[in-house]
């Protein structure tokens, strides 16, 4: 990972005076790739390599097309030799891939592993791009694409800056009957609500933890954001609403519940731009969509 | 089957022979089975290497032939996934088969299932202690055991499992079912909220290797976790056999047993303390993998009695045999993914332990 990183920083300078990172032996390692989580695939399709996978995960879901590729099961149950089967040259993994055992198995057999960290701020959400670009020897789009999703988020920032504002905010994911889990300190949720110019009304533990319809109301969020896959298993908006307390919240009787899709809203891959840029919109109405470009 | 069934069938002299005869054929005929579906195991998986390559890799891993002419991955899944991973299931297997016909015969009843009454999940909970607490409150333990740190504390949970189940189910002598099951129902539910607190105070990284837990799976074979879990399963293997003529003076009730000279309180602690040392072993490897210590035993004592001599070997075998056999069904079906081997064993075991509720229904009420 350390020596990945610095080959980026390397490769990010060397870019800057538009000189081509030097070549390691390339076409070879990156020729079968397989990818593992939702926005590393997404990634991989951004940066033009899509022809180069060989399997997916299947959080892998977007674009569309990632769908119809071979599958090697759940992110985080996967197998060592289904993996080896499909006869990669690169798994290109997040690095919540799983069990740490098979990863292990999968090194020992001699399948290079790129991880590539979670991130939860502007610079690792840049940085994740800049990652896989250089995992797959396509440094050149990377900057590009990294480059725009940056100027995307600064701009928000730099919108913000005019906002005295700070919004309590709540994320919830739900995956059916039982509390709903809530996005705390150290989550990608957390960053997003951050970067959109929010406050995290739930700061009190790290990590995803379950919270009850009290400590919801507790909370008294201005906004409250939810999955769209949130929504739709716990039975629509309106179920949504009365099954985690939310009905009785701020946010709730002014209508502002901002519904996104789940791999838009934390997959912190290249639409990580727009999905804050919305949320910032959602969280200061008296931003004008205008101001941010 | 109760303790006049079973006392029947081991005092009934002119069926004994016969039997002995049945049970040798079917040991026979289970080791020969074992054997083919371990040859069918190393040979099929989601990579495709023909067989006459891996006779070629396995006689270049013992020194026979040259290395150089095979595939790098073909090598490696065939020595080092495949091979620690179907030995792995075998010992698994019998872990949990040998266990529940011990527990089955140590309490008389025929619901004793190492998943059932509690055992896995008390292993699971101490599993997960050393997972969740090993880095902080336990690292001199942690440290000082090495791989064994993980059997270990499964064998400590699954053994205060078993004496807890013991204690609140035993009365005078013989084991209620009602009482039995409740009382796994509450060790099971105890390990399971110690199991889930456990969850919740555990960081990301450590909850992922959580799941695994629950969910059952072979997965992780290696050789080196091969060799953590093998000395502690192969111990009670061998050892319990020995105890299988006092075994069957126990199905004929504890008082005869003493009679007969049995000496039943060392027996029970020994019975005790072998199965939850190789149920724990096996959950430390595996994690839960319900059912076949309950569905094995019974399907050799329909078949060829309950004499502890047959019985013991004979679940070793199959209980190998169906572990191996639901695992090459694990890794083939949706290959390039794996399901969960839990969900083979529980969709044979699940229908079979109703239909064993059925058929003998009128016994328990």
């Amino acid at each position: 990972m350390n020596v990945l990183r610095r080959r980026v920083l390397l490769g990010g300078l060397l870019g800057l005076f538009g000189v081509a990172p030097v070549a390691v032996p390339a076409a070879s390692r990156s020729g079968r790739v397989i990818s593992v989580g939702g926005s590393v695939t997404e990634t991989v399709f951004a940066l033009g390599a899509a022809e180069r996978l060989v399997g997916v995960d299947t959080s892998s879901i977007f674009p569309e097309a990632a769908r119809s590729l071979p599958q090697v099961g759940y992110q985080r149950v996967l197998s060592a030799e289904g993996i080896l089967s499909l006869q990669p040259t690169l798994l290109l993994a997040d690095e919540q891939a799983g069990p740490a055992s098979v990863i292990t198995q999968i090194r020992a057999a001699g399948l290079p592993v790129d991880t590539v960290p979670s991130a939860r701020s502007r610079e690792e959400v840049v940085e994740r791009i800049h990652l896989i670009g250089q995992s797959l020897h396509r440094d050149a789009a990377a900057q590009a694409l990294a480059g725009a999703v940056d100027q995307r988020l600064e701009a928000v920032e730099q919108a913000l800056a005019h906002q005295d504002q700070r919004p309590r905010v709540i994320l919830l994911l739900a995956h059916g009957r039982g509390s709903p889990l809530a996005a705390g300190r150290d989550t990608q949720g957390e960053a997003m609500i951050r970067m959109a110019g929010g406050q995290n009304a739930l700061h009190g533990f790290r990590g995803y933890k379950p919270v009850s319809p009290e400590a919801v109301v507790a909370a008294a969020p201005e906004v409250v954001v939810l999955p769209e896959q949130s929504v739709e298993a716990l039975g629509g908006m309106d179920a949504a609403l009365a099954a985690s307390g939310l009905d009785a919240t701020p946010a709730a009787r002014h209508g502002r519940v901002v519904v996104l899709d789940m791999l838009y809203l934390l997959g912190m891959g290249p639409r990580t731009g727009e999905a804050v840029t919305e949320l910032a919109l959602a969280f200061h109405p008296a931003l004008r969509p205008g101001r941010i470009p | 089957m109760n303790a006049r069934v079973f006392a029947a069938a081991v005092a009934e002299p002119e069926t004994q022979g016969d039997r002995s005869r049945r049970a040798r054929w079917t040991l026979l005929a289970l080791a020969a089975g074992l054997l083919a579906v371990a040859v069918l195991s190393l040979g099929q998986g989601a990579l495709p290497v023909p067989p006459d390559r891996i006779v070629g890799i396995l006689a270049s891993a013992v020194g026979l032939g040259d290395a150089a002419r095979f595939n790098h991955f073909e090598m490696h899944v065939v020595l080092h996934l495949r091979l620690p991973r179907l030995l792995l299931a075998m010992l698994v297997g019998s872990a949990l088969a040998v266990s529940g016909a011990a527990l089955q015969g140590l309490f008389r009843n025929p619901l004793a299932d190492p998943g059932l009454v509690g055992v896995s999940a008390g292993a699971a909970l101490g599993a997960v202690t050393v997972i969740v607490l090993g880095a902080t409150w336990l690292h001199g333990m942690t440290a000082w055991l090495g791989i064994y740190t993980l059997p270990i504390a499964a064998f400590i949970g699954g053994l205060a499992a078993t004496l807890l189940v013991y204690r609140l189910a035993q009365q005078g002598g013989y084991t209620p079912v009602a009482t039995l099951l409740l009382a796994g129902i509450a060790i099971n539910a105890v390990a399971g909220a110690g199991t889930g607190l456990l969850t919740f105070i555990a960081d990301d990284q450590q909850l992922r290797s959580l799941t695994f837990w629950t969910m059952g799976s072979l997965g992780g074979a290696s050789w080196s976790n091969l060799a953590a879990a093998a000395p502690l399963i192969l111990l009670p293997m061998l050892a319990l056999p020995v105890l299988a003529m006092a075994m069957n003076a126990f199905l004929l009730g504890e008082s005869v047993a003493q009679h007969l000279g049995v000496r039943v309180e060392h027996i029970k602690i020994l019975v005790v303390t072998l199965t939850a040392m190789a149920v724990g072993a096996a959950v430390a490897v595996s994690g839960i993998i319900g059912f076949v210590g309950l569905v094995v035993p019974h399907l050799l004592r329909l078949w060829m009695g309950p004499d502890h001599r047959y019985l013991l070997p004979g679940s070793a075998l199959l209980g190998a045999f169906l572990l191996l056999l639901a695992d090459l069904l694990a890794r083939n079906v949706v290959a390039p993914a794996e399901l969960p081997i839990g969900l083979i064993t529980a969709l044979v075991g699940g229908p079979f332990f109703l239909a064993l509720l059925l058929r003998r229904r009128g016994m328990y009420s």
